[in-house]
């Protein structure tokens, strides 16, 4: 897919290792010192993206055919990864942006105009928002009512949408509506709305225990554009195969990120209580010892559907990305890593003690587990388990 | 094989929006609503009705896509 495959591994491996260190130093120089206020004012974080701009980060996965580093979807998780431990609502910003390319990268470049879309992306860094759930239809993002209405090669677009994170920060919408005015719910399609071609009319704000640097109230969207601005494929087939897994995948990344750094505080609170008294370890140590095995089934949860996710992705055959055993192991991922990161942030809670649960000392855990709570509200864990429940009901073998 | 009772499980297990007389043999049922969670409820009223049990590979679109496929999986099945 990218030029970069044809560089030797050692390389790659090399020029990955020395850009991973570049966001570490991104996120401790830049995200961390502004985590506190991000989250406390609800404000979006602005001096990260301004820093990952500068380092073209917006384009990491676009194909360097286009402009972008070429990373693959391991490399884009362990970005995603390094940015949740300084500040989640950055990391999960961060996330739902490379999302967005990867829709585009995996189903539109066979377009001239998303071609050049993605180019224009690279140069500019252009920030890719989503608007999928839809009042009215109750968080089930494979139903639309909205729909585009399509006159002399132009479409006009009116949604209204419950939550759109970080919606007046972004250059453009991927908005998911219905093919037409006559097509059914589920018969969807997905659109690039243009800042500059759509209006916001805010419904409602985005005051919440977690998450808050994401600013995601919901909003009134009206939009047009060409009808080439329409993904070119429909949008069940841009759902099964990249939103759905990249989704979680990017998602359990930064819940990953963020529960080490909980881990990590809790770990040098446990290396401050050991020094009193060298010879005998802490009971707190082993309190990390069990928390660092909850860390670990986080990660090899991860690592098995990143290594399921990309081998799907090589052989390139459309139905295996809609088989039930596929989005059941997705669906784990999710339900897996949202419920242990509020674990291990518990955990490192326990450990730290009054240290953890001010708000203002060193060691605080306040925003961590705040922000963790979130992770098995965004998608509801029981939508989700339902759907694997119907799943598996049809599953064979 | 006649596709009346393939017509009136979808009309009454598929959850489609439309009305089911509306389609033909060949209509295609996901672009008519038909998800691939309510698959699942299709299936299980279909192999009740026909005695049947279909294999993982018969789970796809390519079988549920339209009344037309599902009758001839469902003859192949029989056989």
């Amino acid at each position: 897919m990218s030029v970069a495959s044809a560089a030797p591994v050692s390389q790659r491996e090399a020029d990955f290792a020395a850009l991973l260190e570049k966001v570490h130093a991104i996120g401790r120089d830049i995200v961390a010192p502004a985590a506190d206020e991000v989250d406390r004012d609800a404000r979006f974080p602005r001096e990260a993206f301004a820093a990952l701009k500068a380092e073209k980060l917006l384009s990491a996965y676009v194909p360097q055919e286009y402009g972008g580093m070429g990373l693959d979807i391991t490399q884009v998780s362990r970005l995603c990864e390094a940015l949740g431990h300084y500040c989640a609502s950055t990391a999960m910003v961060f996330a739902m942006h490379q999302i967005q390319v990867a829709c585009i990268v995996h189903h539109a470049l066979g377009s001239v105009f998303f071609r050049d879309y993605v180019r224009e992306l690279a140069a500019r860094q252009y920030l890719l928002a989503s608007a999928t759930t839809e009042l009215g239809i109750g968080g089930d993002v494979r139903q639309s009512i909205c729909a585009t209405k399509i006159v002399d090669q132009h479409f006009i677009l009116e949604k209204q949408a419950p939550v759109i994170s970080y919606g007046e920060e972004a250059d453009a919408i991927l908005v998911t509506c219905r093919r037409s005015e006559e097509a059914a719910r589920g018969d969807q399609v997905q659109v690039l709305v243009r800042k500059e071609d759509c209006t916001l009319t805010r419904l409602s704000n985005w005051d919440t225990l977690g998450f808050r640097g994401t600013c995601s109230p919901g909003f009134e969207l009206k939009a047009l554009g060409h009808v080439e601005q329409i993904l070119p494929v429909p949008y069940a087939y841009i759902h099964s195969k990249t939103m759905h897994p990249y989704a979680h995948i990017v998602w359990a990344s930064l819940w990953v990120g963020l529960a080490s750094d909980a881990l990590n505080r809790a770990r040098s609170f446990v290396r401050a209580e050991a020094r009193k008294n060298p010879s005998a370890p802490p009971i707190s140590a082993t309190r990390l010892a069990e928390a660092d095995l909850v860390l670990n089934t986080m990660k090899s949860a991860l690592q098995a559907t990143l290594g399921d996710y990309h081998r799907l992705l090589a052989g390139d055959d459309p139905e295996s990305f809609s088989s039930f055993a596929f989005a059941i192991r997705v669906n784990n991922l999710k339900l897996t890593c949202s419920q242990l990161v509020l674990d291990v942030v518990a955990r490192s809670m326990v450990i730290c003690g009054i240290q953890g649960y001010r708000n203002d000392s060193k060691l605080s855990l306040g925003r961590h587990l705040r922000d963790a709570t979130g992770a098995g509200l965004m998608v509801n864990n029981d939508r989700i388990l339902v759907q694997n429940a119907t799943m598996h009901i049809g599953l064979r073998d | 094989m006649s596709t009346d009772t393939i017509r009136a499980l979808i009309a009454e297990h598929a959850r489609l929006p439309i009305d089911v007389g509306g389609l033909d043999e060949h209509s295609d049922l996901y672009a008519a609503g038909l998800t691939s969670l309510s698959t699942v409820n299709l299936m299980l009223a279909l192999e009740e009705a026909f005695d049947v049990e279909f294999p993982d590979r018969m789970l796809g679109r390519k079988t549920f896509g339209s009344i037309r496929s599902l009758a001839d999986a469902i003859r192949e099945l029989r056989q």
